[in-house]
């Protein structure tokens, strides 16, 4: 819905396109956009699961170190989750602002999206640092090495989202809601959501499997 | 200040590698003069390394890619010189320490900086002229990909000067490739040029599964496409869903060697074997990645080199997206020696035997399109068929191979080596080959030299065959690979055999570079004017050659497939073109500039010069902001401008 829009779809549309043999010509600019944005997600998910493979090959090679159930605090974790389901709530009505052509709103949306995602990396921070100060850092097995690599990635992901939410804030204010500009966030958001369909997987395999 | 790194990373002690570095120093210097005094700086900034269009980006790909395959190719002939003269007493020129850089440099090099760019260099020059579109999806991402592929290579060639390379083979397996056993730079090195390079090719295959599945002119269905398409599709496909494995893995191993972590070392619970699953979980597929396009390349060859259609055009299309998907499920015939146990390696056989049914599909559908063709012998053609017999053999002993007893027996064995040079020079090779060869008259105007791109031919087969039937033998006579000393002085006469057939290839390689020199010199007799000197059946020989930067000045509209084919035999009348303004991408430094501050990252993060390296990593990304700020990236030639380009052909 948010999608058709942004750019209308030509009143005519080819036989041949319409039965998806693609034969109608080159895509528009927004739909070339967006997919190729999605075959990166694509990627990306790809390169997850490599380490959630890994994660679940090496969960049980603690080492005589600390397991899951001795140093996971589902209560934070739940926060933590909430914060990023949120997020991507704030995000998606921010979507439908920029759709509409409300700028103001958008980036108050994008202002509450930008500090539900903080509040989550600060909650994981705090956990990783809690975990390290227990002796529990990410060389003590190799169980931990896949715990902080695969968590971490993600929250790299989410800190990277977060200078670019500022970044195309900043593209918001200081060009509007122009058709490019639109992509881009299209292409955010997508992002954006892609990270809490990983949340939750972190959230079910390493978190809820690996509580007491 | 400066991390690991101190005058002791230069090998004064060392002759060979020293010499080396400086002899390509010189070349290299010599190059910058040139290009200075006749002032060229400019034309090359301007045309080159700041180009965004497709063609461009291709040329430079596999310019680098044939650069890299003249240092790939010495290493290997030093390996083959010292197997054949380390003999019983004699212990060659090479010491093990400095074979082992050798031997891992070959292999990395010959993939990474090799293959991977020619073939991505041919799919970048031709896919979006063959599908009839004016550039890929993302032209400045291109160019991106571009020169982070060029970064990679960069720093695996600053290895030979400034420290050591990996000793611990082009896969890197851990523990040897850990700190504990590799606590030098040289994995380092191996590790960040492949990450970095790697990054580039995950942006092509988003670039070109984008290009292929959402930009094709007018009427070109799916299957409409020509059949190098759909491989281009099959291989970007590959890269999409195996690169990013790749990246993971070296990631974990990096985390090793960098921040003390336990995936894959010996102790605290680190497995290996993860290494070795990850690892050929993409190593497989890269080999698809590979060999599709090439197989892309033969069939547009075999089609217009016959005069005929390609034979059972479905078929084909179907035996390459039947490769793609089997690509995923063989990963583990790699280590059938591991242990995983009967069952899983009677599956892993299986699916690795059965592969070679789409193949065989491919290879009849090749010798049906050229039965009662009009077979015209040039070289691209020779090609074609010294492809289909080596291949043919190459993939036989690739079918033993997936048999896990046979495998028990010849594994880690030259016979191995035998059959993967078989199969990646017989068909990523000699496919790169044929389609240089076929493409560059579109690419530049005038045709090669005959003369000199048969004898080139001739040399490769011959001297393949040469180089690597010995290999099989001493193979089966019990020689395992990488060795520095031949214990055995029975295996020196096959061993001096291979080493002619190295020298052959080399005559070959020398006969490449006369030709194009001999075709530089004589290009005003070769010159191609009408843009299809082959009578070529697909689009990009609609167009004049080398084709305008906007590639067509009116989209064609397709309505079968071989497209251009079906337009030169209906003969329609040349309608009164009516031209419109075509808006094409503008230059951007951008790629260019990533990529010099990704070389000063990558360095500084192999010596531990971390101030440096954060220094390259935030400028670098502070150029891709500035870049992605801008969002008029277009210039639009107006249909006057147009008009005028068109009636000057």
């Amino acid at each position: 819905m948010a999608i058709a829009t942004i750019d209308r779809a030509p009143t005519a549309v080819p036989t041949e396109l319409a039965r998806g043999r693609g034969g109608g010509g080159p895509a528009s600019k927004r739909i070339v956009v967006a997919y190729g944005f999605w075959i990166f997600i694509l990627g990306d998910m790809v390169m997850f699961s490599a380490l959630f493979a890994a994660f679940a090959v090496l969960r049980g090679n603690t080492a005589g170190g600390p397991t899951g159930a001795e140093l996971f605090n589902l209560r934070n974790v739940f926060i933590e989750t909430m914060c990023l389901l949120l997020s991507s709530y704030t995000c998606g009505l921010g979507a439908l602002s920029a759709e509409r052509r409300h700028p103001g709103r958008f980036l108050m949306f994008a202002a509450v999206t930008f500090v539900l995602g903080a509040a989550f990396l600060v909650i994981e921070a705090t956990e990783f640092a809690g975990m390290v100060a227990k002796g529990a850092g990410p060389s003590r097995s190799a169980f931990l090495s896949a715990f902080f690599t695969l968590v971490g990635t993600h929250g790299v992901h989410v800190a990277g989202g977060l200078i670019a939410l500022i970044y195309l804030a900043a593209q918001v204010i200081a060009k509007g809601l122009q058709a490019a500009v639109l992509r881009r966030l299209l292409c955010w958001s997508l992002f954006w959501h892609a990270l809490d369909i990983v949340w939750v997987g972190v959230f079910t395999l390493v978190y809820l499997m690996g509580a007491p | 200040m400066l991390g690991k790194l101190s005058w002791d990373a230069i090998p004064f002690n060392e002759p060979l590698p020293l010499l080396s570095g400086a002899v390509v120093g010189i070349v290299i210097l010599a190059i910058l003069v040139t290009v200075t005094v006749k002032g060229w700086w400019p034309y090359l900034w301007r045309e080159w390394l700041t180009s965004v269009d497709h063609k461009r980006i291709g040329v430079m790909y596999i310019t680098l890619g044939l650069i890299m395959l003249l240092r790939g190719f010495s290493d290997a002939i030093m390996m083959r010189t010292q197997q054949a003269i380390a003999v019983g007493d004699a212990q060659g020129y090479l010491p093990p320490e400095h074979y082992d850089q050798v031997f891992s440099a070959h292999g990395t090099i010959m993939i990474f900086f090799v293959a991977m760019p020619l073939v991505i260099g041919l799919m970048n020059f031709a896919v979006p002229l063959q599908l009839g579109v004016r550039d890929v999806a993302f032209p400045t991402l291109n160019s991106v990909s571009l020169w982070l592929t060029a970064t990679g290579a960069l720093l695996v060639n600053m290895s030979l000067v400034i420290g050591v390379f990996s000793r611990a083979s082009w896969w890197g397996y851990p523990p040897l490739s850990g700190l504990a056993y590799s606590p030098d730079v040289g994995v380092d090195y191996y590790l960040w040029s492949l990450q970095i390079s790697g990054i580039g090719t995950l942006l092509t295959g988003i670039n070109f599964v984008t290009t292929i599945l959402k930009l094709r002119a007018p009427g070109m269905t799916y299957f409409r496409m020509p059949v190098f398409c759909w491989t281009a599709l099959a291989a970007n496909l590959l890269i999409v869903a195996a690169f990013p494995v790749l990246t993971a893995t070296f990631v974990m191993l990096l985390l090793d060697r960098y921040l003390d972590m336990h995936f894959f070392t010996n102790d605290l619970g680190g497995n290996q074997m993860m290494y070795a699953n990850l690892f050929w979980a993409w190593g497989h597929p890269e080999v698809y990645i590979l060999v599709l396009p090439a197989f892309g390349v033969f069939s547009e060859v075999a089609a217009t080199f016959s005069g005929k259609g390609l034979f059972s055009y479905r078929s084909m299309v179907w035996a390459t997206l039947g490769i793609c998907i089997l690509s995923f499920m063989v990963w583990l015939h790699h280590f059938f020696t591991m242990g995983a146990g009967a069952d899983v390696n009677a599956v892993f056989g299986i699916m690795s035997s059965i592969i070679a049914v789409p193949t065989g599909v491919k290879v009849f559908n090749w010798l049906f399109t050229m039965f009662r063709g009009r077979i015209v012998f040039k070289t691209p053609a020779l090609w074609l068929v010294g492809f289909m017999v080596t291949f043919v053999i190459g993939g036989l002993t690739g079918v033993l191979l997936a048999v896990p007893p046979v495998d028990f027996v010849l594994h880690n064995s030259a016979f191995l080596v035998a059959h993967f040079h078989n199969v990646i020079i017989g068909g990523v090779v000699f496919g790169a080959l044929a389609g240089i060869t076929y493409w560059f008259p579109k690419a530049f105007g005038f045709t090669l030299d005959e003369r000199w791109g048969q004898a080139a031919f001739w040399c490769w087969l011959i001297g393949f065959w040469l180089a690597f039937t010995p290999l099989y033998a001493l193979g089966l006579m019990g020689m395992t690979r990488r060795l520095q000393h031949i214990a055995d002085p029975s295996w020196q006469p096959l061993l001096l055999v291979a080493e002619v057939g190295a020298v052959v290839i080399f005559a070959g390689i020398l006969c490449q570079i006369a030709q194009l020199y001999v075709s530089i010199r004589t290009r005003e007799h070769r010159l191609d004017l009408t843009g299809d000197p082959w009578n070529g059946r697909t689009l990009e020989w609609s167009t004049s050659s080398p084709p305008p930067a906007y590639n067509f000045a009116m989209l064609p509209k397709v309505e079968t497939i071989d497209a251009f084919w079906h337009m030169k035999r209906t003969g329609r009348a040349p309608v009164e073109p009516v031209y419109e303004p075509i808006e094409i991408p503008r230059n951007s430094p951008a790629g260019f500039i990533t990529a010099f501050f990704a070389v000063v990252m990558g360095f500084s993060l192999i010596w531990h010069i971390w101030w440096l390296a954060i220094l390259g990593f935030l400028t670098a990304a502070t150029v891709v902001l500035i870049a992605g700020w801008n969002i008029d990236r277009e210039h639009e030639i107006s249909a006057a401008e147009v008009a005028q380009m068109e009636r000057a052909r």
